[in-house]
């Protein structure tokens, strides 16, 4: 039986890992490479690399960072962060990525999806999606919008509908994180993770809002998502991966116990 | 040196970093006459099998393989390296090597699981297998271990004595089949941790006994 993945997600910004508490105050919690290596050997199932580096000339630090770590980690991880065309996703598979993951500037030219598929398979391209709650309301029938540019600028788009239109161009997964969960610690967004899992036919990873194993219990179960996320609740050390995995196997979630 | 065939499919860097990392080495090559030379074959793969049927053909690999395969070099497929050592395949309704006789099959639609939710495909993430036969390649691994799949079609040997072990997702499935000298897995082991690395290092020790057109060992 196919394995809940619990996928650590790591900040990188200039080359150095932080984490993002609500797109705000960011704090250092280390080098990408050692990082990835620790949470490889704790048992993750796939680590995401999220770029934020702010200038363009930067850039090429981050290519550095994924070589390093290709060479070092031996499971799954994918890059996301400032990926804007075919040759940037080029660049990052080649360093040794196993998948890409585009989120606004997919949104603003959504023919990348389909360029990216093509170019590499459906299953190298992740869809991230970050998403704020803002109710029912014309041209909104999830009541979910996307929003992008980290989370600052609305689209007019629907979640489901724009969920539904990257599978159809291409997208191997989905990537969903609710801007309203993230960083509080209080639980996933379950509502429209659930809607969006048995929306689309592509796995869904749910972001934002884990504070506590009992959160990806829920996800991965009555939330239906494929994949869950974690950042904060690792990175200081609060609880580990085995810790997690052990309560999740406890409760009767697959997870992969052995590595 | 072990040589990774270059069909212009795949990722083939990941699976030659693994084995960078076991200390093996390797290269990466389109040139038949290299893989005559080579300790050992692997078969990468990222990709569609008509494409990459199309690529071994134009650069005669296809008939190497089948040479290097009849006089007992050990070779490895993985994923749709896998699936190609087959005799063909329903994606792209192609003609595969036919080093093993069997179909590729896609996964069924609708597929449910237990508690009846729909199972996604692609079959991406991390899976179990049920052993069927020893192998060599199985050494120092625990039957509970965990491989990381990313596919929507799966080889069908025809005589089950050629599946090695299986996998299931709504249907149970070969994944791991072999015969002679060849073994192929449905999964990445370059990217299935330290339980791949290990196959992986299985696979660089092991010594078929008797030529590649024997049935088994």
């Amino acid at each position: 039986m196919l394995s809940k993945r619990i996928i650590v997600c790591l900040d990188v910004r200039d080359g150095r890992t932080t984490k993002g508490i609500r797109f705000r105050e960011n704090i250092d919690v280390g080098d990408p490479v050692a990082m990835a290596r620790h949470y490889y050997e704790q048992g993750a199932d796939e680590i995401v690399f999220y770029d934020i580096t702010a200038s363009a000339e930067r850039r090429g630090i981050l290519i550095e960072v994924v070589r390093r770590v290709a060479e070092t980690i031996f499971i799954p991880f994918s890059v996301g962060g400032g990926i804007r065309s075919v040759g940037d996703m080029r660049e990052v598979l080649l360093a040794g990525a196993e998948k890409v993951s585009v989120n606004s500037a997919a949104l603003r030219r959504p023919e990348l999806i389909d360029e990216g598929a093509a170019a590499f398979g459906r299953q190298c391209i992740v869809l991230g999606m970050d998403v704020l709650r803002v109710g029912v309301r014309p041209g909104i029938p999830s009541g979910y919008e996307v929003v992008i540019d980290g989370g600052r600028v609305p689209t007019g788009r629907d979640a489901l509908a724009w969920a539904e239109e990257a599978q159809a161009r291409g997208a191997g997964e989905i990537c969903l994180n609710s801007i309203d969960a993230d960083g509080t610690q209080e639980g996933y967004e379950l509502a429209i993770t659930a809607r969006m899992a048995s929306r689309v036919g592509i796995p869904v990873i749910a972001s934002g809002g884990a504070g506590r194993p009992e959160h990806l219990r829920e996800v991965l179960t009555r939330g239906g998502a494929d994949a869950a996320l974690i950042a904060s609740l690792v990175h200081f050390g609060t609880w580990t991966i085995p810790d997690i995995k052990s309560a999740l196997q406890r409760w009767g979630v697959p997870v992969r116990m052995r590595w | 040196m072990i040589a990774i065939v270059d069909y212009r499919a795949g990722n083939l860097t990941s699976v030659g970093r693994a084995l960078s990392f076991l200390g093996v080495a390797w290269k990466v090559t389109r040139d038949p006459a290299l893989l005559g030379g080579a300790e050992r074959i692997v078969i990468p793969g990222v990709g569609a099998a008509g494409a990459a049927m199309e690529s071994l053909r134009e650069a005669g690999l296809d008939r190497e393989l089948a040479r290097q395969f009849a006089a007992g070099k050990p070779m490895l497929g993985i994923c749709l390296g896998c699936q190609i050592v087959l005799g063909h395949s329903e994606e792209n309704d192609t003609v595969c090597l036919n080093l093993i006789a069997g179909r590729v099959r896609a996964f069924p639609e609708a597929l449910r699981d237990p508690a009846g939710r729909a199972l996604k495909i692609p079959h991406m993430g991390w899976n179990t297998l049920r052993r069927r036969r020893p192998h060599p390649i199985f050494e120092g691994l625990a039957a509970e271990e965990a491989f990381y799949f990313v596919h929507g079609f799966y080889p069908q040997p025809e005589d089950p004595a050629c599946v090695l072990a299986e996998s299931d997702h709504g249907i149970v499935f070969p994944a791991v089949i072999g015969r002679g000298s060849l073994v192929a897995v449905q999964f990445h082991p370059e990217k299935s941790g330290r339980p791949g690395l290990r196959l992986l290092e299985n696979f660089c020790r092991w010594v078929p006994c008797g030529g590649g057109e024997a049935a088994s060992c």
